[in-house]
C-alpha cells in the first residue's frame, strides 16, 4: 500500500471538506489499495457519522443509512417483510464476513472486478484514461454484453444494486454544494468515452442514505443469480424481477439485470410489453429477446446472451408463480 | 562539466501513527498504529497472536476471520485504525480457563480439520454463525459458512461439528 494520511471525520461537514477518500467498511477500498489500483493520499474514516440507521419514512418509504452494513440491511425485519427482493439480492452476494463489514454506500460505489482493472501491469482506461483496454480481445468471461463502449467492457459487480434498480430507489448525497437526491437509474454510468467515472457523484460527494419507495413488490419477486460456483462468486448473469399482478394480469413489471453491463440494466420500454397481459412463457421469451436484441458478446462471454435469455424467462416465471429463488437452497425454483 | 548536487525532492513526511484502543480477547490495549496496517497484520505481527491466518489477504478465503463487536469479519480488509474501541475475539480467545470451546471439541471429535490452516477462521466464523442463528439445516450452515474455504475439503465434517454444537451434542 502506498502510505497515506488518515483522519477520522467527527461529523458530515468535516467529512465533506476533508478532501479525503472515504473509508467505511473498507471491503473494496482496502482491497484496491493493497493492489495499488487506488492510491489515495488522504483517507477519511467516516464510520463515526450517524448514518447507520434504517428508518421508516412517511408514506410507507424506507431509508437505508449509507453506513448500515449489508448484513444488517438484509436482516432488518422491515426489509425482509416489505422488500424481500432486496434482502434476497444482498444475501446472494459476497460472504457473511464481507456482508458484516460492507456498507450500503460502499456497495453502490464498489468498483468493477475486471481482472485488467485490477492488474496495474495492463492497459486500463478506467484506471488511466487513454491507456487503452486490455480486456477487449482478452479474457472476457466476466465482461459486459450490453452498453459497453470501445473504451471499456467492464461490469458492475453488485447484486444489491440490481434490486435497488428494480425497486427505483433514490440515492441521497451531500457535498460542498449541499444535499441532492439521485434517482438510482442515474447513479451509475455507462462507460462511454469516460470509463474512469463509475458514477455521477461529484468529487467529494458523500452518500448519506438510500430511500426505498413505498411500492414494495413483496408478493411477486425473485433474484436469480447464475455463477460459476454455488456461492461466493460474482454473477455471470443475474435477474431481479418485481411484478404487480392483479386478477391474473400483470399491472407493473420491473426486470433488472446484473453481471451484463457497467450498471444494472433495465429496459423500461420493453417492460411495457408485459403490462396488461397474463403471465405466459411465450410472452416472457419475447420480452427477453427484446431486452437482449442489442446484446453483443466479447468472445469468451458470448454464452451470456443465451444464459440471460433463459434466466430472464425463468425469473419471470418464478416471480409470477410466487416461487422466489432461495439463496440457501440452490435448486433453481 | 559542472557538477551540481542533486536537488532534494519534497521532504518525505515521516508516517504518522494513530493512537487506538482495542480490547483483544478480553485484554484492553492502547496501540500506536500506522494507518495502513490491517487488523490481521496487527494481530499477527504486533500482538504475536498468530492463530489468525493470512490465506489470501484479499477477503476471498476467510482464513483471517475474527469476531469484531460480535460480528465475524475478514481482518485482512480492516484497517486497524478504523476499528478504534472495538472488542475483538480471535481463535486464541475461544477457550476459557483452559477449557476448549464446544466448537473446538466438536472439530476434534468430528475430524473437521486436516492441515489446520483454515481452522482458526472456521472456528471464529462458526461461533459467530451460531449467534446469528442461520443453522437450521446442513444447507443453511453450508451457505452461511461459504465465506470460509478449506482446500483439504473438510467441509462435511465441519458442518457435522457445527451441527453437534447447535444441537447440544458437544
Amino acid at each position: 500500500m502506498t502510505p497515506f494520511s488518515f483522519e477520522r471525520a467527527p461529523d458530515l461537514t468535516s467529512a465533506v471538506k476533508s478532501g479525503g477518500r472515504f473509508l467505511a467498511g473498507g471491503t473494496n477500498l482496502v482491497d484496491l489499495m493493497k493492489e495499488n489500483v487506488e492510491r489515495p493520499a488522504h483517507v477519511t474514516d467516516i464510520n463515526s457519522l450517524p448514518l447507520r440507521d434504517i428508518t421508516e419514512l412517511p408514506k410507507g418509504r424506507l431509508r437505508l443509512g449509507a453506513l448500515a452494513t449489508n448484513a444488517d440491511t438484509a436482516d432488518h425485519p422491515v426489509v425482509q417483510a416489505r422488500y424481500p427482493l432486496l434482502a434476497s439480492a444482498i444475501l446472494a452476494g459476497a460472504s457473511p464476513q464481507l456482508r458484516n463489514a460492507a456498507t450500503n454506500g460502499g456497495n453502490l460505489l464498489q468498483r468493477t472486478r475486471c481482472f485488467y482493472f485490477y492488474d496495474t501491469a495492463t492497459a486500463c482506461n478506467k484506471r488511466t484514461p487513454g491507456a487503452g483496454c486490455a480486456a477487449i480481445g482478452g479474457l472476457t468471461r466476466m465482461h459486459a454484453i450490453l452498453g459497453s463502449s470501445d473504451k471499456c467492457i467492464a461490469t458492475h459487480p453488485s447484486d444489491m444494486c440490481v434490486a435497488l434498480r428494480a425497486l427505483d430507489a433514490q440515492v441521497n448525497v451531500v457535498g460542498v454544494d449541499g444535499e441532492r437526491s439521485i434517482a438510482f437509474k442515474d447513479f451509475h454510468r455507462l462507460p462511454g468515452a469516460s470509463p474512469e467515472k463509475d458514477s455521477n457523484l461529484q468529487p467529494g460527494e458523500l452518500i448519506t442514505g438510500i430511500d426505498l419507495p413505498a411500492k414494495a413488490f413483496d408478493r411477486h419477486y425473485t433474484y436469480l443469480k447464475l455463477r460459476d460456483r454455488l456461492s461466493y462468486a460474482f454473477a455471470l448473469v443475474s435477474v431481479a424481477v418485481a411484478l404487480e399482478i392483479n386478477d391474473g394480469i400483470i399491472a407493473e413489471a420491473r426486470v433488472a439485470l446484473g453481471g451484463v453491463a457497467h450498471k444494472p440494466w433495465r429496459n423500461e420500454e420493453a417492460e411495457q410489453m408485459l403490462v396488461g397481459h397474463a403471465p405466459d412463457p411465450e410472452l416472457f421469451a419475447r420480452f427477453a429477446d427484446d431486452v437482449l436484441r442489442e446484446a453483443r458478446g466479447q468472445g469468451d462471454n458470448d454464452f451470456k446472451i443465451e444464459l440471460a435469455r433463459r434466466a430472464i424467462k425463468r425469473a419471470l416465471e418464478q416471480a409470477a408463480a410466487r416461487r422466489p429463488q432461495s439463496q440457501t437452497y440452490k435448486r433453481i425454483a | 562539466m559542472q557538477l551540481r548536487s542533486a536537488q532534494p525532492k519534497a521532504a518525505f513526511e515521516a508516517p504518522s501513527v494513530v493512537l487506538i484502543k482495542l480490547t483483544v480477547n478480553g485484554q484492553d490495549l492502547s496501540l500506536q498504529v500506522e494507518p495502513w496496517v490491517t487488523l490481521l497484520d496487527l494481530l499477527r505481527d504486533k500482538l504475536e497472536l498468530t492463530g489468525t491466518k493470512k490465506g489470501c489477504d484479499h477477503g476471498q478465503c476467510g482464513a483471517c476471520t475474527v469476531i469484531i463487536d460480535g460480528k465475524r469479519i475478514n481482518s485482512c480488509l480492516v484497517l486497524a485504525v478504523s476499528r478504534h474501541d472495538a472488542e475483538i475475539t480471535t481463535v486464541e480467545g475461544l477457550a476459557q480457563n483452559g477449557e476448549l470451546h464446544p466448537l473446538q471439541r466438536a472439530f476434534i471429535e468430528r475430524d473437521a480439520f486436516q492441515c489446520g490452516y483454515c481452522t482458526p477462521g472456521q472456528l471464529c466464523s462458526a461461533k459467530a454463525l451460531i449467534g446469528e442463528g442461520r443453522t437450521r439445516d446442513r444447507a443453511e450452515i453450508s451457505e452461511f459458512m461459504s465465506g470460509n474455504l478449506c482446500r483439504c475439503g473438510a467441509y462435511p465434517n465441519i458442518v457435522d461439528a457445527i451441527q453437534d454444537v447447535v444441537e447440544g451434542r458437544s
